[in-house]
């Protein structure tokens, strides 16, 4: 079974804030379900090559070139930031 | 309630728009004027867009997804928003962050899910046809439980541009409709490379309900011994085998064919998905876009200004499902676990699909159940993680190999005087929806 500590670990990986009396119910349900994975051991991989994009595709490039964005939809999205200033998104300082 | 924002003003004045057009005698599009719906995890530019979750509460999408902007093209009437599983992560819109989606068949059941509102949605009568997207079974299950055609094409078929990302290497946008001649129709009218999804494939500009010939005499049928084993309930397989007979009775073969691997198709999908998953969500930062909280008070796994806004924000702003995804896909990428995890599921995944390389080289399609049962009562299994999981058993493996697959509706069983409705399941070689299509109409005009 994972410890607290392993989900202290997760959660902190994923940027998840947690509540106490989560981390023992997180425990318990990702146990569960990685148990289940360990089927897979009994599976003969050796000299099989991990899959890559499934329909075969690859290398799907486009031209180098500025392509501009409407008016509108940079507006838009401008809209959505919680925090802005002169158009700009608004961050806390990383380095205090 | 199968709606989450209702697109009221929109719909008419587009609706009046077409109805000018028709007054003055001009041509319109089969879809033109068509009332249809969007599961909410599709951007439609200026509309309230959350995915179901609370974390995108007042997202406003900026931009039209590439399906929409299609439908728009031909004049098709957006009804609104339709209610998914948070993220689309879930087997019964029961994880949406603002309501529950009831099955129109038993009010007291789940319309299934993820795109449990779209399904519930046409079965009801309240959109001629909707869209929804599908992951691991999130159009066709919903539409098995509500005795509806729903249709995952092929990876690539349609783009995904617009789309709100879950696990991009399995997602495709597929519509729910009535009838199969329905998911034909809007199929050829959203399908087609994009420059905007670089994994989106020619269409050609076909038009699939012309391959709907209503004959599939010769027509090899497949039929994995592993989807039969013991594990299905008899009346199941007695309606699978029911609709079995009723394909050899239109002119198809049936072929018993194995899929050796098709056991380690769940442990593969959900270590593969939630991985992408952990990666896809990383985005819903609270800085961006969407909800952002910052208490200010440390939280005891961190520390900082800015680590504190993404952990808040996070924290409040997503659900349990989402967050349990996240961590588990984080796990299973993470240092020292990698190898035996991501990497040996998805050598298994390549194991998988060669199984279907070699199915498909001695039969057309592959049928199954759509679902190991009829839909379930709201709360029956949110308590049990796995119990929940094993819904998805019959429609992962289409996703997880990229091949299309339909659910249609096959009959019926009874629970507690009413009649749940039972889908069934063909899944067809890439990028062969034009005879999967053609099969399941045939069955359902018969």
């Amino acid at each position: 079974m994972l410890k607290k500590e392993d989900i202290m670990h997760i959660a902190q990986l994923a940027r998840i804030g947690l509540k106490e009396e989560e981390i023992e119910k997180y425990q318990r349900e990702l146990s569960l379900v990685l148990d289940y994975f360990k089927k897979l051991e009994a599976v003969d991989t050796e000299n099989i090559e991990s899959i890559g994009h499934i329909t075969g595709s690859h290398s799907v490039v486009r031209d180098d070139k500025i392509i501009e964005c409407e008016a509108k939809i940079i507006e838009e999205i401008i809209n959505n930031f919680p925090d802005q200033k002169n158009n700009q998104v608004k961050v806390k300082s990383i380095l205090t | 309630m199968a709606y989450l924002t209702l697109h009221k003003e929109e719909a008419l004045a587009e609706a009046q728009r077409i109805d000018d057009k028709i007054k003055k005698g001009e041509e319109i599009d089969l879809l033109s004027g068509i009332p249809m719906a969007l599961k909410d995890n599709m951007c439609v530019q200026g509309g309230r867009t959350t995915a179901a979750s609370k974390i995108l509460d007042n997202y406003i999408a900026p931009y039209d997804a590439t399906v929409v902007k299609k439908l728009k093209k031909q004049g098709a009437v957006i009804l609104g928003k339709t209610n998914m599983d948070e993220f689309a992560m879930g087997s019964s819109t029961e994880n949406s962050a603002y309501q529950k989606t009831k099955n129109p068949h038993d009010l007291n059941r789940v319309p299934g899910g993820t795109s449990g509102g779209s399904a519930a949605a046409v079965a009801g009568g309240l959109a001629v046809y909707a869209l929804g997207s599908d992951t691991g079974g999130s159009v066709r299950q919903p539409a098995s439980f509500c005795g509806v055609v729903g249709l995952k094409p092929t990876y690539g078929r349609v783009s995904r541009h617009g789309l709100i990302a879950m696990a991009s290497s399995f997602d495709q946008i597929g519509p729910v409709t009535q009838t199969v001649e329905d998911a034909a129709i809007v199929l050829s009218r959203i399908a087609g490379r994009d420059k905007k999804d670089a994994t989106s494939a020619k269409s050609g500009g076909k038009l699939y309900e012309d391959y709907l010939q209503g004959d599939i005499r010769g027509m090899k049928i497949g039929v994995p011994k592993e989807y039969f084993s013991d594990d299905l309930s008899s009346e199941i397989k007695e309606i699978s085998i029911k609709a079995l007979e009723k394909f050899k009775k239109l002119g198809a073969e049936l072929v018993e064919i194995n899929i050796p691997h098709n056991e380690y198709a769940l442990p593969v999908y959900y270590i593969t998905v939630p991985s992408e998953i952990s990666s896809n969500m990383a985005r819903f930062d609270g800085i961006r876009y969407g909800l952002s909280v910052d208490d200010q008070e440390q939280s005891k796994i961190g520390g900082g200004n800015l680590l504190e806004t993404y952990l808040d924000s996070r924290e409040i702003g997503l659900g349990t499902e989402v967050k349990r995804r996240i961590m588990l896909g984080t796990y299973a990428l993470s240092a020292g676990y990698y190898d035996a995890y991501y990497k040996k599921a998805q050598k298994v995944r390549r194991l998988l699909k060669q199984d279907f390389e070699k199915a498909f080289e001695s039969v057309d399609l592959i049928f199954s159940p759509t679902a190991p049962e009829p839909a379930f009562k709201i709360g029956e299994k949110t308590t049990d993680l796995l119990q929940m999981y094993l819904s998805d058993i019959y429609t992962v493996t289409a996703n997880l190999v990229g091949v299309p697959a339909i659910s249609f509706p096959i009959g019926t069983v009874e629970r507690e005087g009413k009649n749940l409705p039972i889908g069934g399941q063909l899944m067809g070689r890439w990028f062969g929806e034009e005879e999967l299509l053609n099969a399941a109409h045939t069955f359902e005009i018969n």
